[in-house]
Order: structure tokens, then C-alpha cells, then sequence
């Protein structure tokens, strides 16, 4: 046991950490939060700087660092600004899967890009009649005619695809195998490419600087090449990636919970009522003591998960505890920060509201809170025998 | 330098290896439910216990310990508590406050008193409560010392004390200095023994749980100790007992840890194994849903126990992490045992199936070595100082 990072991993988030004191600014957060825009100059700024993509070798233009760097700074960003942050760290969604199962070409054409900020990757799974349930026969097909696939059908609640230059797209390939995720492969589909339709889906409750679209494909073509990894293999692959992805959401959901804790904190310092500071008051004062202990106990359990994918030993089991637990945590904080800043806590100068809503999405997104238990119920029995 | 790591050393794992064979072979539920219903301490387990070494992980070589640190000795009181959180809590409890004369004891009073308790000779106790006062320690006592020449006479009563029917020994906190201001910089320790002139201890009956770990009132009247009997600089008791505490509640966090871990194994196995509606219960998400839950906090709690654990053994004890790890992990550990009771249904609530055991003997975790108000305290006390 040692619960220390290097003097790299600290010398990383203090980096993280002086970047976002001098770049975000809540009035820019907040406009953003407003006019659901994507924060370019700030994402390409963070990419410069080698936060996107710290966790790609080097080679492609990465860090040459592993998941934990890579949560630290989403962890990070994330604390300094909700919006802001969640909104850069998914800048680079879904490319861990070219990066784990693409092959030398795919990987030379789109990493380099990613880390630098020159593009923006999108991961299209989701489709309207099927959320989580990805292992069902999928609509969005994928024919071989001629040489080339020949692709049909919608993906939604898509992120960043108003912005993506490419989407890692989930289809089926095979329409008769049983069970159908045994037919499911992962395409590579290109921005501009004939056939792909792309709208924004406005409107949403948090996470609003961090787009979210439909993808439509009317017979897009791609050739063998887009094929990331194995033929057949996409769904497998995709739940690989979401073991993975969901421990930066968690790590993400730690930063929001940190993020309103330190604004609720300060708040209760600063804010007098009935003759003392609202933090000698006991209702409070123990209200801060919970919320610091949860965001510490959930902090450790997407450490632990993330060392684990770093010495090669993902366990599903703890990556799918930390992103549930992470993201309770993370509305329950992020819900009693309001409370403790009353009516000004309900107003978007104070930005807690704002963590609140971008807390919400981490029960949902990356598999929602129930799949998560269910996951990790049939994981456990599988394991006790 | 090396960075983060969450396996235990091949030593440690042997340890828990060797305490969950200890348990499985001599924990026998049926003593369990027989000594929770008597009241009884479970002293021939715990001299078993103390000859593998198992209650002295913590305690130097030299006097007979394993010389291991707190991590070690909090992966015992985890393995034991889940074992059996009524055998694993009065076992692993016999030994509290024996750190005081580890820490600060001289040659001779850790010579005469560390070995027995070891060797599972002794049984230890610390007496800090008093009827009037719980957890404000601070104020000043009415269990005072006065000293005459070379004896000190001891008057008071102190409560609530652990282990006091069956301790060999007692480490007192007395206020010595009447007048200091604030009080508590005129208060001092005392190790008395048991067979001292004017100690009277009565046993406290009729607890809610952990009943095998026994608890009693300890009356002091003109108690005549020997000047020797100082433990520690005069007037230096009250940061020696705060001191302790910082790190005895990490192992109140693991007793937590293995209550709440044992009790989720009994309902585990229950649910996978009774039928409702013509399947296992697990198979629905009312039930499933539970444990999973169960399971995440637990390693969240565990996760807590053995940072705040390890950052003692690193010499650097931070009071911040022990107590969110004894708040975070007491609240579970009432929280799922309670859980599991209802997964067991009816037989939830009777003694055979354990977990109603377990939830009575976690509950005590969320009220001693500080209640969980006063950990809230210390976590923000320390929050504010640091930020």
C-alpha cells in the first residue's frame, strides 16, 4: 500500500491546476453554459499544453502517460470549472479506442491530431431506440457491397458530434448471428463523408459547453480501412473502452464534488447569519464534514481503479463502483452546496447550481447508475461461482 | 520514487491469510450468540489469538510484539470483525490503550506491562470518560490526583470503560493541576492496577451489542498509586490521549470495515441461494441493488481505513483522514448491516443468521473512540487549518 503519487503525478495536476487559475473564468463558463458553445481556444490552449491526450505514447503525439495522469487532470479541470472542463477532457472522447485496438495507419492518422487539438473525436453508440442496451441487434447497419461498407441508420445523444471530425461509429455487421453483439463492428466514419448528417441536440441540463448531437448515416461509405480492430469484435471492444472511459467520468464526477465543496466551503466562511459565520454553525459545519469525507472516499476508489488499468489489470467490477459511487457523490455535494448557499446557491453567478446540473449527467452517461449495479452484480456471481 | 499503490505486501497478505484460518477454525457462531446473550468475554479465544501474535501486530519485538505497524493491525481487526464482529470486536478491544505505555511508558512500565499483554496475560483498559463528561475530555475532570510525598491519591469515577470487568490494568486520565487553564493542561495519565486499594469496578450489563467485549464503571476512592505510576511528562495526559485517539479510531474504522464486509457475505450468500417468486433472490434489482451498493462502500471505507492506516505507519499520522475513515466506515457499517437485515427477511431479525449481531455491534462503532459529531468537528477543524 502506498497512497502518495510521484513527484511527476504532482508536479501534473499542480500544472492542471495553475492553467485553470489562470485561464478559466466563471463569466466565461457561465456564457458558455448559456449559449451552449464549445470552449475552442481553451481546449486547444490545454492541448498545447499536453493535458489532452497525456495518456497516448508519446509516439502519437501523447504524454506517454497512463489513466491515472490522465483522471488527475480530469479530476482537475473538472473542480475548476464544471462546465469548462468536463466539456475539454471529452474533447478527446472515444480515441482510447483507435488507441487500444486500431490498427499502426489509424492510429498515425488520427492520435497526433487529437493530442495536438487540431481535431475532435466523438464515440457514436447510443441510438434512439436503445440506450444502454447495446447488446441487442442494433438499427444502424452496415452492408458489404462492392468492396466497401455501405452504412445506415441514426446514433443519438452523441457527444461532442456537432464538433467531431470523425465518430467511432458502432454497427451491425452481421444481421443473423445469435446473440447479435457477435455481429457488431466499430467503423471509423469521417466528417464530410457523403451520406452523414449531423444536428445538435440543444437543451440540455448540464454539461452544455460539451455538445451533444445526432448522427445520421444514409449510405455513407467506408472501406475495409475504418474497421477499428476485429471485424465482428465492436461490441467487445466497446465495452473494453467503457471499462476504461467510465473511470475518467468518475474521475471527473470527483472534481465536480470537490469543485462545489470548495465553493460551499468558502461561502460558509465568509457568510454571516444569527450573529456568526454560517461555518460555526453545527447544521453546516457537519454537512461540510460529509460531503469532504464522501469526495475523499470516492476520490480513492477511482485512484485505485485507474492504478489498476496502469499495472494491466483493469477489474470492471471497481471501475463501474467508482463512476456509481463518484457520481452519487457527486449529485449529493453538489445538491447540498446549493443548500448551504441558499437562494444565492440557486443563482448562476454562484456557479453551484451549474456543478449541480453538470454533476447529474455522471449517473447517466457511460452507462447509467443501474447498469453500473447490474454490471457489477453479474460480475460478482460470475467471480463467487 | 514510487507512486500510488493499492496491493497489499506478500506479508501482509499472509497475515490475513493466517487470522481468516484462525477465525473459520475457531470462531464458532454458536459461542458467539451464547456470549452475546451472557455477556461473557471470550478468554480462551483470546489468549489463542494473542499466542499467534494476533492481538500484538502493533507492539515492538522488543516486548514481545510482532513489530508490525497500525495497517497490519487494522487488516486483524478487519479479518476478525468479519469473521464474527461480537468475537472479532472483544478480541481485538483487549488490548486498548496499552499503546499509552508503548508511546510514552518508561523502561520499567513497559517492561511489566507490554510482555503480558502480548502474550495475552494481560488485559488492558482506558479510562477516559466520566459520568459527566463523554467526549468533552477537554473541560476539567472530576476524577483528580493529588499527590502526598511519593504517592498520588486518586478520587473519581470514570465510564463507559472498556474491557474495565476483566483488565489487569488501567490507564486513568486525571486532572493533577485543579487550576490549569484551559483545564485540559493540568491533566495527566496513570496506569493503575487492578488490585490497587479503593478501586472498585462494577460491570456495565444490558448493552445493545458487542456484549462480549466488556464495559464496566471504574470508582476511585483515595486509590493510592505510587509516584512511578506517572505515565509520561506531568500534565501532558490530555495530549497523550488525543494523540491515541488520532490513531485508536483508525481501528475502530476497521472493526467497521469488517462488520459491514461480514454482514454483506451472509447476505450475499443468502440471496444467492433463497428463492422468491421462482428465483434466486439476487435476481431481482430490490435485492441486488442493495449489495452492490453495500460492496462499493465498503471499499470506499476500506480504501479510507488503510490510507489513514498507512499514513500512520509513515509517521505521519494525519487526524483528518482517521476520522473521516471512522465516520465514513461506522455510517456504512450501520447503514448495510441494516440493509442485510432486510435481505434476510424474518431471519434477519433472529440470532442464528448473525446479521442482527452485527448491526447491534456496529452501531457502537458510530458513538466510541469519539462519537461521529465530534469526528465532524476534528474533519472541519482540520479542513479549515489546511485550506
Amino acid at each position: 500500500m502506498r497512497f502518495r503519487f510521484t513527484e511527476e503525478q504532482e508536479d501534473i495536476r499542480a500544472a492542471v491546476r495553475e492553467f485553470c487559475q489562470k485561464e478559466f473564468e466563471p463569466e466565461l463558463a457561465r456564457k458558455l453554459d448559456r449559449e451552449e458553445e464549445f470552449p475552442w481556444e481553451l481546449y486547444r490552449r490545454a492541448c498545447k499544453l499536453g493535458f489532452i491526450g497525456i495518456h497516448f505514447p508519446e509516439e502519437y503525439g501523447g504524454g506517454g502517460y497512463g489513466i491515472l495522469e490522465n483522471c488527475i487532470v480530469a479530476e482537475e479541470m473538472c473542480r475548476a470549472d464544471s462546465t469548462l472542463g468536463t466539456a475539454i477532457i471529452l474533447g478527446d472522447f472515444a480515441s482510447e479506442i483507435i488507441l487500444r485496438f486500431g490498427s499502426e495507419e489509424q492510429k498515425e492518422r488520427y492520435l497526433p491530431k487529437i493530442a495536438s487539438g487540431e481535431w475532435i473525436s466523438a464515440g457514436a453508440f447510443t441510438e434512439p431506440a436503445r440506450g444502454s442496451d447495446l447488446a441487442a441487434r442494433l438499427d444502424t447497419r452496415a452492408i458489404r457491397d462492392g468492396g466497401e461498407w455501405v452504412i445506415n441508420g441514426v446514433k443519438t445523444l452523441i457527444t461532442n458530434a456537432p464538433i467531431a471530425d470523425f465518430f467511432i461509429t458502432l454497427c451491425q455487421t452481421d444481421m443473423e448471428v445469435e446473440p447479435p453483439y457477435r455481429g457488431q463492428t466499430l467503423l471509423i466514419v469521417e466528417k464530410g463523408a457523403e451520406g452523414l448528417d449531423v444536428t445538435k441536440i440543444g437543451d440540455k441540463m448540464g454539461i452544455r459547453a460539451s455538445p451533444t448531437g445526432e448522427v445520421s448515416y444514409s449510405d455513407v461509405r467506408v472501406g475495409d480501412d475504418a474497421i477499428v480492430g476485429q471485424l465482428n469484435r465492436g461490441f467487445y471492444q466497446a465495452l473494453y473502452f467503457f471499462d476504461e472511459s467510465r473511470i475518467e467520468i468518475a474521475a471527473q464526477a470527483v472534481g465536480i464534488a470537490q469543485g462545489a465543496f470548495d465553493r460551499a466551503l468558502k461561502y460558509a466562511k465568509e457568510r454571516e447569519a444569527f450573529g456568526r459565520k454560517l461555518i460555526e454553525i453545527q447544521a453546516i459545519s457537519h454537512k461540510l464534514a460529509e460531503m469532504a469525507t464522501k469526495i475523499e472516499a470516492a476520490r480513492l476508489l477511482v485512484y485505485k481503479a485507474a492504478w489498476q488499468v496502469d499495472q494491466g489489470k483493469l477489474d470492471p467490477i471497481l471501475a463501474s463502483m467508482a463512476k456509481t459511487l463518484a457520481g452519487r457523490v457527486a449529485v449529493e455535494v453538489c445538491d447540498e452546496a446549493v443548500q448551504i448557499l441558499g437562494g444565492y446557491g440557486y443563482i448562476g453567478d454562484y456557479d453551484v447550481e451549474r456543478y449541480y446540473r453538470d454533476a447529474k449527467i455522471t449517473e447517466i452517461y457511460e452507462g447509467t447508475r443501474e447498469i453500473q449495479l447490474n454490471t457489477i452484480t453479474r460480475w460478482i456471481l460470475r467471480r463467487s461461482g | 520514487m514510487l507512486g500510488l499503490s493499492f496491493e497489499l505486501s506478500e506479508e501482509q497478505e499472509d497475515i490475513k491469510r493466517a487470522v481468516r484460518e484462525f477465525c473459520e477454525k475457531e470462531f464458532d457462531p454458536e459461542l458467539a450468540l451464547e456470549l452475546d446473550r451472557k455477556e461473557e468475554f471470550p478468554m480462551e479465544l483470546y489468549k489463542k489469538a494473542a499466542k499467534l501474535g494476533f492481538t500484538s501486530m502493533r507492539f515492538p519485538e522488543e516486548y514481545g510484539g510482532q513489530g508490525y505497524g497500525i495497517l497490519e493491525d487494522c487488516i486483524v481487526i478487519e479479518e476478525m470483525c468479519r469473521a464474527d464482529s461480537s468475537l472479532g470486536i472483544a478480541i481485538t478491544a483487549a488490548t486498548f490503550a496499552s499503546d499509552l505505555i508503548v508511546l510514552h511508558g518508561t523502561e520499567e512500565q513497559k517492561e511489566k506491562y507490554i510482555p503480558p499483554i502480548c502474550r495475552g496475560d494481560f488485559i488492558s483498559s482506558g479510562a477516559f470518560t466520566e459520568p459527566a463528561r463523554g467526549s468533552d475530555l477537554a473541560s476539567r475532570l472530576d476524577t483528580r490526583a493529588v499527590r502526598y510525598g511519593d504517592t498520588w491519591y486518586i478520587n473519581g469515577v470514570k465510564t463507559f470503560i472498556t474491557n474495565a470487568p476483566v483488565a489487569n490494568f488501567f490507564v486513568v486520565l486525571c486532572q493533577t493541576d485543579p487550576k490549569a487553564h484551559p483545564p485540559h493542561r493540568g491533566q495527566s495519565l496513570f496506569i493503575v492496577d487492578r488490585e490497587t486499594e479503593g478501586v472498585e469496578v462494577s460491570k456495565l450489563k444490558d448493552k445493545m451489542g458487542i456484549r462480549p467485549s466488556l464495559t464496566g464503571e471504574i470508582a476511585f476512592s483515595d486509590a493510592k498509586v505510587p509516584a512511578d505510576a506517572l505515565l509520561g511528562e506531568l500534565n501532558r495526559g490530555f495530549y497523550y490521549a488525543i494523540e491515541f485517539f488520532d490513531k485508536s479510531r483508525v481501528g475502530v474504522a476497521a472493526q467497521a470495515v469488517g462488520i459491514a464486509q461480514g454482514a454483506f457475505e451472509i447476505a450475499y450468500k443468502y440471496a444467492k441461494e433463497r428463492e422468491a417468486f421462482g428465483r434466486p433472490i439476487i435476481q431481482f434489482e430490490g435485492v441486488s441493488f442493495k449489495l452492490v451498493d453495500a460492496i462499493t462502500l465498503i471499499e470506499a471505507a476500506r480504501l479510507l481505513t488503510y490510507k489513514a492506516a498507512w499514513l500512520i505507519d509513515q509517521g505521519k499520522p494525519d487526524p483528518l483522514i482517521a476520522s473521516m475513515a471512522k465516520t465514513l466506515a461506522s455510517e456504512i457499517a450501520v447503514r448495510i448491516t441494516e440493509w442485510c437485515i432486510g435481505i434476510l427477511g424474518g431471519y434477519g431479525y433472529f440470532g442464528d443468521y448473525r446479521v442482527e449481531r452485527y448491526h447491534r455491534d456496529a452501531i457502537v462503532t458510530t458513538i466510541y473512540e469519539g462519537t461521529n459529531e465530534i469526528q465532524r468537528l476534528t474533519t472541519l477543524r482540520y479542513l479549515l487549518r489546511r485550506l
